[in-house]
């Protein structure tokens, strides 16, 4: 054992933070004892009395630092006692580095933020129920970004929210844009004249991204979660959503955008309609809009078209106005479909569809069941068609890699892209796939920058198909605005620049995909 | 059933209101309900001297030395083992003690009396820092300095005080906390304001000028000569409160260094007890984590009072126990806010803009945040005749709080 002492006059430093560096000293491997004290009388003793008093410190006085290490060897001692004089220079330097207080539950959020009205919950499920009606008791509106809240609690919970007025946005509800804000995850939009009740995430991202881009905004845009417009809801919320943006003075359209509603729902949701004269524009994915156009709804046919008919509605114009303008597009497309088709190897004849947004796979499937027949996924609107191996796609097959069995153990596709880029290298190795269909949703809680995440996938994809003699198409479509912190058009180009097609919207890309499956097969 | 909000408003309000008051010095043995020769008073909920820790051991052994009931350390032991001594809990005496928290029949006691309930609590005199009796050190000059607080500082300090009548013991508190102190592991501040107030009156009541000099050196040198006198007034003020039909407020945190229980105002007298942890310690030189003993004493009273850990935000000198930096301080104590019942109406922190502290410990806001308080605190070696190895933090162990909201859900749910 070596022990190193060191004296140094007119430093001084307050007791605890020497017993902190102390403490530092002592977790060195190898040092035995350590210590550093100001020289007092007292502390002298003390060193004295550990064995730790050495002649250096002889003289020493009140003002004086000591160091003391006994260690194995002199050179660790030496070492350490050097390193004691970093420590001490840090503690110096040291700056309140945490950041603001967090609080740690509603009530200390509330008494934090005393005006807040709203609170959004992503507690575990088994808990969000307790948490959102300690918020509903408080007077606060609810959004539950929380999935696996039990369906009597959602019923209990939304019951309680419109008896006493207040949104209960979700379980399951990850986007809504209240009084301007962005809520999880959403679209940076202007703010506007058009108000959204959607029952559907990522068809509330579309609409609102469509209405934004094409120069409209929104008013409020409130989500209900997807089982809202189940019977065993019975649309509560859907129909609050209704009733509140018909007395919003702001709100001067509003856009339903749901998968189908169960017919109970359907029903209140047209007797809603018709007590309204706002117009009223509703996109039903997959479903019969019917009794609502009955009701006075304009029937959208997909996401897009609801936006753009809203904006139309929304300045007075005419709401079939687009279409003549849609049809040139879809002119557009079909030839680029050809000019992608014809590069082709023989066999090139699937589409493989690989989304984030659950809606918008809804979407695509729903077209190519009216263009290319139905299609492979598991979650197929055709029974016969759920693929037996989630892994593993045929013939022509759509996966929302969004879906509880894939994000298992890892964050959501729109978060984390190592699950997307694998199987889109995978799909490219398939000889028979002619066309990989991406989505890519931008806005907040989505990944900062999925130009760069994809773009190499997209590139490499091309790269191996290529080397196989096959020229592979890869559709994306981005669903988000200007004003998103990606940056669309740098997103948009960092795509285009690894091969990709890029395409506006969802039904967009989902049109060049079928198309050019159409032409692969022959005989169109 | 009963409206447990509303037992917790009258707790809450009969605590704030409590104004405890020094009034006097005197033997425990004339002055603290139920004392005799050969009982001595520990800190903490019950325990028998076998289960008890070294620290605690070391004070009873060197308690009976001073007490003349034993000669020497190992006469004590077998003495303290021979079922002649009786041991209690301070806290079933209306008395605090620090650490150990050993009282004993010739002790000088702080008399503090609320003047809003009429009650009184009592704590010993601090002994200063280091090798100290409520560290569980028992050397010959350990029991040589507290025969001198018999002989010296006691009468002192009692000629002085019952010249002065009272002083406010409040008022005290609440300006430290604006100087610095949370009145636990810093009464740097009070210990001078009490030093400076009743001066004069020693200087009154001089008999001897060097014994008298003696008091007023030792008094100036021991920085934590308020803790006593803060202990027994958050005793006073929070027994005011306890036994209240209905309150789920905690009236008693208390460690005997073994066990760590706590009371709770609407369910009387009954204790809730778990495993003693280790506090997280800043070490002095020349000591070692395994040296740590488990968490000890009655001073978590101060806590249950409202500052100490819970003001943390009020004392900048001391942040570094709770991480080192004013925002992290700041944060524990905005962390504390979630379980209380409410905020004080004279202790302030100015760092938060003067709020007050945060003052009340809910039993059912502690279960339902799983937020246990955490106690800022001296830490005396585990072996008996050590003394202080260091400061630190120790969080309350949520077991206490549990066992005892099952306690109060079976009590008043129905």
């Amino acid at each position: 054992m070596f022990v190193i002492g060191i004296k140094k006059s007119g430093e001084y430093y307050d007791s605890v933070t020497l017993m902190l560096a102390s403490r530092d000293l002592l977790e060195t491997e190898g040092v035995d004892d350590a210590a550093i004290v100001m020289g007092t009388e007292e502390n002298l003793q003390l060193l004295k009395g550990s064995g730790l008093l050495t002649e250096e410190m002889s003289g020493a006085g009140d003002t004086d630092l000591l160091i003391a290490v006994k260690a194995a060897d002199e050179k660790l001692a030496r070492e350490t006692a050097g390193r004691a004089e970093e420590i001490l220079r840090e503690s110096k330097r040291k700056r309140a580095e945490a950041g603001a207080h967090l609080p740690r539950s509603l009530e200390g959020a509330v008494k934090m933020m005393p005006d807040a009205n709203l609170v959004v919950i992503s507690v575990a499920g088994r808990w969000a129920g307790d948490v959102a009606r300690d918020a509903l008791k408080r007077g606060l509106h609810v959004m539950l970004f929380s999935d696996n809240v039990p369906i009597e609690t959602e019923k209990e919970l939304k019951e309680l929210g419109r008896e006493k007025g207040l949104l209960v946005m979700g379980p399951d509800c990850g986007t809504a844009i209240i009084n301007g804000a962005p809520l999880c995850f959403a679209n940076v939009v202007e703010r506007g004249e058009i108000g959204i009740v959607a029952a559907s995430g990522t068809g509330l991202q579309e609409v609102s991204s469509v209405i934004g881009n094409r120069g409209g905004g929104i008013s409020q845009a409130i989500g209900t979660g997807g089982r809202d417009v189940k019977d065993s809801i019975g649309g509560i919320m859907f129909l609050e959503g209704i009733k509140a943006l018909a007395a919003d003075e702001k709100t001067r359209v509003i856009v339903l955008v749901s998968k189908p509603p169960d017919a109970g729902v359907i029903d209140k949701t047209a007797a809603a309609i018709k007590e309204i004269d706002k117009p009223v524009v509703a996109i039903l994915i997959g479903g019969d809009p019917v009794v609502l156009k009955e009701a006075g709804a304009h029937p959208a046919d997909d996401l897009e078209q609801a936006g753009l008919i809203a904006v139309a509605l929304a300045r007075g114009e005419d709401p079939d106005g687009f279409r003549e303008e849609l049809s040139r597009r879809a002119e557009e497309i079909r030839k680029t479909a050809k000019a992608e088709a014809t590069k082709m190897k023989d066999g090139q004849v699937h589409l493989r569809g690989l989304f984030s947004g659950g809606t918008l796979c809804d979407e695509t499937q729903l077209l190519c069941r009216e263009t290319i027949g139905p299609v492979y996924s598991p979650a197929p609107i055709d029974p016969a068609y759920k693929l037996d191996d989630i892994w593993k796609s045929r013939e022509n097959t759509v996966v929302d890699l969004g879906e509880d069995e894939f994000t298992v153990g890892r964050p959501h596709p729109m978060i984390d892209f190592s699950l997307r880029k694998k199987r889109i290298v995978e799909e490219a190795a398939d000889p028979s796939v002619a066309v990989i269909l991406l989505d890519v949703v931008l806005g907040y809680g989505s990944h900062p920058s999925p130009g760069e995440e994809l773009a190499p996938a997209i590139a490499e994809a091309r790269k191996r198909a290529a080397k196989e003699g096959r020229h592979l198409t890869v559709a994306c479509s981005i669903t988000g605005t200007a004003l998103d912190p990606q940056d669309r058009e740098k997103v948009n180009r960092e795509l285009a620049e690894a091969g990709a097609v890029v395409m506006p919207t969802n039904a967009a890309a989902s049109l060049l995909a079928v198309e050019i499956v159409k032409i692969r097969r022959g005989g169109e | 059933m009963v409206d447990i909000d509303r037992a917790n408003e009258k707790a809450l309000k009969t605590l704030l209101e409590a104004r405890p008051f020094w009034v006097d010095i005197q033997p425990a043995i004339d002055i603290v309900p139920g004392m005799k020769k050969n009982l001595i008073l520990h800190s903490g909920p019950p325990v028998t001297w076998e289960r008890m820790c070294g620290p605690q051991r070391g004070a009873v052994i060197g308690a009976l030395i001073y007490e003349g009931l034993a000669k020497s350390p190992e006469e004590a032991e077998k003495l303290a083992a021979s079922g002649e001594i009786e041991f209690d809990p301070c806290h079933h005496h209306d008395t605090v003690g620090p650490m150990a928290g050993i009282v004993c029949a010739s002790m000088p006691m702080i008399v503090t009396e609320n003047e809003a309930g009429g009650n009184r609590a009592f704590n010993s005199l601090n002994e200063g820092i280091g090798k100290v009796l409520r560290m569980g050190a028992y050397s010959p000059d350990v029991i040589e300095r507290l025969k001198w607080m018999e002989d010296v500082l006691g009468p002192v300090l009692q000629k002085a005080i019952r010249k002065a009548g009272r002083i406010d013991l409040k008022n005290i508190m609440a300006q430290a906390l604006h100087m610095g102190d949370e009145l636990h592991n810093r009464s740097r501040a009070a210990s001078y304001i009490l030093f400076a107030k009743i001066a004069p009156y020693i200087l009154e009541t001089m008999e001897d000028l060097t014994k008298t000099n003696e008091a007023l050196k030792f008094q100036e040198a021991n920085i934590h000569s308020f803790l006593g006198f803060a202990m027994s007034s958050a005793k006073a003020s929070l027994d005011a409160a306890s036994e209240i039909e209905g309150s789920s407020m905690v009236t008693v945190m208390a460690r005997n260094g073994t066990d760590w229980g706590i009371q709770v105002s609407g369910l009387g007298k009954q204790w809730f007890t778990g495993e003693s942890p280790v506090p997280d310690v800043l070490l002095f030189p020349g000591f070692k984590k395994e040296d740590v003993g488990r968490d000890i004493g009655d001073s978590a009273i101060m806590e249950t009072y409202g500052v100490g850990g819970s003001a943390i935000a009020a004392a900048p000198a001391i942040i570094q126990f709770v991480g080192g930096t004013v925002q992290l301080a700041q944060s524990k104590t905005m962390d504390m806010y979630e379980i209380a019942l409410g905020e004080n109406n004279v202790y302030q922190i100015p760092a938060l803009d003067f709020r007050g502290t945060p003052t009340g410990i809910d039993i059912r806001k502690v279960v339902s945040k799983n937020l246990p308080p955490f106690i800022d605190t001296g830490v005396a070696h585990k072996d008996p005749g050590v003394g202080q190895v260091g400061a630190g933090l120790c969080d309350a162990p949520m077991e206490v709080f549990k066992k005892a909201l099952v306690a109060f859900a079976d009590k008043y749910a129905k």
